[in-house]
């Protein structure tokens, strides 16, 4: 464990220092009340041994009520203080964790698996925050009562202190080196259970073939092979952790019987008084949870630092797509005129010798002109779509918006332009109004409501039981794949980009409602850049150019006349279409 | 039937009904827990010798008193002088120290022993079950609903097992063994500590109870928390592009916010309940410091008593503030057994009749007699379709997307039961038929090639051990699929991850013809894959189709031109009808739909042959 990886912390930690060194005062009142306890108990023996005065029994008493109460106080403001700080420190550090999230690239998205980051963000947080809340507290706490109650019962009998103190580091021993296989059979039940919950997803997943085949019972079988590991593992656990709390409680009463045995015979020989005899069992047992504790910490802090280490490689990432040295941050507006220049692509996870995914392609889209890309599945015209608003990062000149680089843009600026309808909808849990106005969350209601209108939501938004603020996705109205598409494609019109990039974006709407939505689009689109993606011609007969792309390549240019009177692969999607239609109607 | 709503069960946290269920599977174990019992009582009484002996030691050696009447039976047994004196209690309770470590190990491992014994039969019994239920249950509960009950469902249960169950028997047991010491003590000393007990417990409960609500928001907002993030990485891109990064920060820190509130609230819980707890146990010792040691002076109690009845206060309400902790487990575990037992009584619909008809073993006529069949309702998927299929014979069915034809297969495979009309082999109704002998009659190739996690072997044989590696070999031959297998690292033992995503789409398809030939099926369902490999694979599947059918009754949802051709009937299905039926040309002829659809789906397929390595064409 890096050391250097822990420093990393320090500025979380030295935001709070005054809550922090306040709490660790306040620690210190806490204990110091904590250890005056078995001294007013070895008084009140010590006298009740030589008599005394009532009145003297009822001030011992007060003194003990109010030394309880001030330490309650101290405790609740303990508590208070330090644990509240590690909530306030992990809030802290996972809005710095998103921060950073937002910053980096599609690919890198795609290399780490979203429950991999969901992990680090919930479970290495929650790490981190009981290494410095709990694990803060209770080493403090620990650290400190050890040392007065070590200087006091030195005071009342060195000997008996020592012997009295034997077993302790033997607890803190057992503490970690439990802790730390306690852990590890507690991985391997986890994994087991991840084991088994693949079993029973895949069995249910695959759930036709195992009937088909009539394997239910070997498929009972291997479940019960499993199953069994996993209460196998269960029980190997319970062998430890069985064991683990009565070897502790064990180790705990030797320390009273060496305290009774030798602290017993040291009153008779008038050693120690009765009195110093009570205040060491009292003082044992205030010891008792301090030297489980310190145990527990070092756990605590191990695990606390593995996972830190596993969320400083997300917030060190550094991002793939940014504003560089090359941006001009003078450029504040976008005409629209695209060009791809002898474009050569792959992505950054594919290996060098595999082909390009878009090969050698040169293609000029002039402001105010719309182009359609047709061609069979995997050709490469998602990819294309997603180069120019830098999802992806193509070399760099080979895609040139108003005749400069596309990095020369600032990020910010070229995004803005740009009204993206992606082929897989992605909406978010919230008010359609939200949705809709995502990215201008400005617009005036009027906005939104011609863009719904655009859009073809209007009479969809008079069915919805809430209209515009109908909260749709998880734990809301769930849409029809046509209306999420008409959602996504209002929320691109919204922001009046200068290039609109329709990917795909009608398949799952009607041709009555696309041709309708088609019309209005033509409308606003006008003196505006638009890109279709789409496998329809209807959807994109009308446009001014049109490329039919396979295998990354170019294949066929013109517009739809011309294809058409040219025979190639576009008529021939042209007739099939035609047939479709007829057969639909049959 | 199960819903999303189960997923919000909130329960109580004791509920007779679910318990006695759930005691009918610790039932099996009863002398396991009676075992445990009996160790958690001994290790009880080990646990409450420290201050009794401390009693013993002060009262007779450190500071005897005249007059102070002998207690307790141990003081006829033990010397009179000091030193042996004490060096006996140390010893006694050194080994009452060792026994309470064994007693205790043992009381928890048989305890466990039990839980998780249990919990292996609940799962077991949810997981036979499932395999039983008709697959009409699965197309309306989402199978990962169905996986949080075989595993976070019983987890939950295992955990009240575990910690509840194994302290609640020995908390009270503990408490049980101080009351009465403290009785024979001094039972008026013993009353006054008593009267703390119901002030914790309210104290503890009332605890519970302010904290449950912060905990749900807790809860709550842990999950917005997560649903935010899920959401926001698997949609950062149109965060991106939609230049919402810093609405997103914003919108993140307030949805934070409410996680970090509603925790310091239960943070607040805390750091009042533990120093009130602290304070009344402490008032107890107070009381027994004041009138315990007025008495002492008075020379009503002896000073070893006082200590004792200061040690036993302290540990006293231990159990009760451990018993209160438990709650929430106790909650969640029986909101879990109430969805478990809710999907244990779903009844199985559909299985094999109580007097199933005999199967015969030469192949016999497949005919659907005027089959209606709806998924839900009186949506007809399929509407009087008959039709007839004699043994030995290759049948096409072919139509477009929606037109009944998957629905076809799985009523011969009786997945569902039709709601008219009949399905008969060798002239017996299908639901006459014992379902898995029905069932192990078809070789089956549905149109996703499902795979497995596992070796490349077990995938072909799924588990049944009466396939011999020879057959698995002789299949894997025969449908050109042993070449690819080779190639693997390990060959037919390379272990598989989930789904078998290191094949190809092509690869995967030739694993689940093998699989269906490996047992050598009298008839074949094949519903072709539609999507597109590359021209080597799509030869090989090709040729690989060719052995599938030879000598065998096949049914196969077509979509290779190649596979209709060599068709001795083609079935047109269209709209839930059976619209024309016939061989290739004669249905060309027809110029109806089946004209219409060639044109459409089929026309292009034609591979030139010269494309075609020659060592696969002469299959």
């Amino acid at each position: 464990m890096s050391r250097r990886q822990l420093y990393s912390l320090f500025p979380y930690l030295a935001r709070y220092r005054g809550r922090i060194g306040l709490g660790l005062l306040i620690l210190l009142c806490n204990i110091t009340a904590s250890v005056s306890i078995p001294y007013i108990l070895k008084l009140v023996f010590d006298h009740l041994q030589k008599g005394m005065s009532a009145r003297r029994l009822w001030f011992y008493a007060g003194a003990f009520l109010g030394i309880i109460l001030a330490r309650a106080g101290f405790q609740y403001l303990q508590r208070l203080i330090l644990i509240t700080t590690s909530r306030y420190i992990e809030y802290d550090i996972r809005n710095d964790l998103l921060d950073r999230l937002v910053l980096l690239s599609r690919s890198w998205f795609q290399r780490m698996r979203t429950g991999e980051i969901m992990a680090r963000a919930t479970n290495d947080l929650s790490a981190v925050r009981n290494m410095l809340g709990p694990g803060l507290m209770y080493s403090a706490n620990a650290l400190v009562l050890f040392v007065f109650v070590l200087a006091i019962m030195l005071r009342l009998d060195r000997q008996l202190t020592l012997i009295a103190f034997v077993p302790a580091p033997f607890v803190i021993l057992a503490v970690q080196w439990f802790g730390k296989r306690i852990h590890e059979r507690f991985e391997r039940i986890q994994s087991m259970f991840a084991v088994l919950a693949t079993k029973v997803e895949e069995n249910l997943a695959g759930l036709r073939i195992i009937r088909a085949y009539a394997r239910e019972e070997t498929e009972m079988a291997a479940f019960d092979d499993l199953n069994r590991e996993y209460i196998r593992r269960n029980l190997r656990l319970v062998l430890l952790s069985g064991a683990f709390d009565p070897l502790l409680a064990s180790l705990l009463g030797l320390a009273m019987v060496l305290v009774l045995w030798f602290g017993g015979r040291a009153v008779i020989r008038h050693q120690i008084t009765l009195g110093d005899y009570v205040a060491f069992n009292a003082y044992m047992m205030l010891m008792s949870w301090p030297m489980i504790a310190m145990g527990w910490v070092i756990n605590l802090v191990q695990r606390g630092s593995a996972s830190w280490i596993r969320l400083r490689e997300i917030m060190t990432q550094a991002p793939e797509i940014a504003d560089g040295p090359g941006t001009d941050h003078r450029l504040t507006r976008v005409t629209g005129t695209l060009e791809f220049r002898h474009l050569n692509f792959r992505f950054p996870e594919d290996s060098s010798e595999a082909p390009w995914r878009l090969c050698d392609l040169s293609l000029q889209v002039p402001a105010g002109t719309s182009l359609a890309i047709v061609g069979p599945t995997g050709a490469g015209k998602s990819t294309l779509a997603a180069l120019v608003p830098r999802l992806y990062e193509a070399a760099p000149g080979s895609v040139r918006l108003d005749g400069r680089p596309l990095a020369e843009f600032p990020l910010a600026i070229l995004r803005q332009s740009i009204g993206l309808v992606p082929q897989e909808t992605f909406l978010f849990s919230d008010s359609l109004r939200n949705n809709i106005a995502f990215g201008r969350p400005d617009a005036s209601e009027a906005e939104i409501r011609a863009a719904a209108e655009v859009a073809g939501l209007a009479s969809d938004l008079e069915r919805f039981p809430a209209g515009l603020e109908t909260r749709i996705g998880e734990r809301g109205l769930t849409l029809s794949g046509g209306q999420k598409q008409r959602v996504a494609i209002a929320r691109a019109v919204l922001r009046q980009p200068r290039i609109l990039i329709l990917d795909d974006a009608l398949s799952s709407v009607d041709t009555i409602t696309e041709e309708h939505i088609l019309e209005r689009l033509r409308e606003i689109m006008r003196g505006r850049t638009t890109l279709f993606i789409s496998h329809r011609i209807s959807t994109i007969r009308h446009a001014d150019n049109i490329v039919v792309l396979d295998h990354g390549r170019i294949i066929e240019a013109g517009d739809h006349s011309s294809l058409i009177s040219r025979g190639g692969h576009y008529a021939g999607l042209y007739e099939k279409q035609l047939l479709e239609e007829e057969l639909q109607t049959v | 039937m199960s819903n999303a709503q189960d997923d919000e069960i909130v329960g109580k946290a004791y509920d007779g009904r679910l318990m006695r269920r759930l005691l009918g599977y610790v039932r099996p174990y009863r002398w396991q827990v009676a075992l445990a019992t009996a160790a958690a009582v001994l290790h009880s009484g080990m646990a409450v010798v420290g201050p009794y002996f401390n009693q013993i030691l002060i009262d007779r050696y450190l500071a005897p008193r005249q007059g102070a009447q002998a207690h307790n039976f141990l003081d006829r047994y033990l010397p009179h002088k000091p030193n042996p004196g004490i060096e006996v209690i140390a010893l006694l309770y050194i080994a009452a120290l060792m026994l309470g470590f064994l007693f205790d190990f043992a009381q928890t491992y048989i305890m466990q022993w039990v839980g998780q014994h249990s919990m292996f039969d609940l799962r077991r019994d949810l997981f036979g079950h499932l395999q039983r239920l008709q697959i009409a249950f699965f197309d309306q509960n989402p199978i990962g609903r169905m996986v949080t009950r075989v595993t976070n469902d019983v987890q939950a249960l295992n955990d009240m097992i575990a910690s509840a169950l194994v302290a609640f028997f020995d908390d009270s047991f503990v408490l049980i063994f101080i009351v009465v010491i403290l009785f024979h003590y001094d039972w008026r000393l013993a009353l006054l500590t008593l009267c703390a007990l119901p002030l914790i417990t309210f104290a503890a409960f009332y605890f519970r109870r302010a904290v449950r609500d912060s905990y749900r928001r807790m809860r709550a907002a842990l999950a917005r928390i997560n649903a935010f993030l899920q959401e926001h990485i698997s949609g950062m891109a149109v965060v991106q592009v939609f230049n919402r990064e810093n609405l997103a920060r914003e919108q993140f820190r307030e949805i934070n916010r409410a996680h970090r509130g509603a925790w310091i609230d239960a943070v607040i819980a805390h750091a009042i309940y533990y120093p009130v707890v602290d304070i009344l146990s402490n008032l107890a010792v107070a009381g027994i410091l004041l009138f315990g040691g007025t008495w002492v002076l008075h020379g009503r109690l002896t000073p070893g008593i006082l200590v004792a009845f200061i040690m036993y206060a302290q540990r006293f309400f231990r159990p009760i503030q451990d018993l209160s902790e438990k709650y929430n487990l106790m909650q969640s575990a029986m909101a879990s057994s109430e969805r478990i037992f809710k999907l244990l009584d779903t009844p199985v619909t559909l299985a094999t009749p109580p007097q199933p008809a005999p199967i015969s073993n030469s192949p016999g006529r497949i005919e659907f007699d005027h089959v209606w069949f709806a998924y839900k309702g009186e949506d007809w998927v399929l509407q009087d379709v008959s039709f007839s299929i004699e043994p030995g014979s290759t049948v096409a069915v072919v139509g477009h997307t929606g037109a009944g034809k998957t629905t076809l297969i799985s009523l011969l495979l009786r997945f569902y039961d039709v709601q008219r009309g009949a399905i008969r082999l060798g002239g017996v109704d299908i639901r006459h038929l014992d379902l898995q002998q029905l069932r192990r009659r078809f070789g089956v190739v549905l149109q996703d090639p499902y795979l497995f996690s596992g070796a490349v072997a077990h995938n072909i044989r799924l588990g049944e051990a009466e396939i011999s590696d020879e057959a698995i070999l002789h299949a894997s031959r025969s449908v050109n699929l042993h070449e690819f297998i080779e190639e693997l690292p390990q060959g037919y033992d390379t272990v598989l991850r989930e789904r078998g995503n290191e094949l190809s789409t092509g690869q995967k398809q030739l694993v689940n013809f093998a699989r269906a030939l490996a047992p050598n099926p009298p008839y074949l369902i094949l519903d072709e894959a539609t999507s597109s490999v590359d021209t080597d694979t799509e030869l090989r599947i090709r040729a690989a189709l060719n052995h599938l059918v030879k000598d065998r009754t096949s049914i196969i949802i077509a979509h290779r031109l190649s596979t209709i051709q060599r068709a001795d009937q083609i079935l047109v299905m269209h709209k839930g009808r059976l619209r024309e039926q016939g061989a290739h040309q004669e249905l060309l002829r027809l110029h109806g739909i089946y004209w219409r659809l060639y044109r459409l789906q089929y026309k292009d397929q034609e591979l030139p042959p010269e494309a075609a390595p020659a060592s696969l064409l002469t299959t």
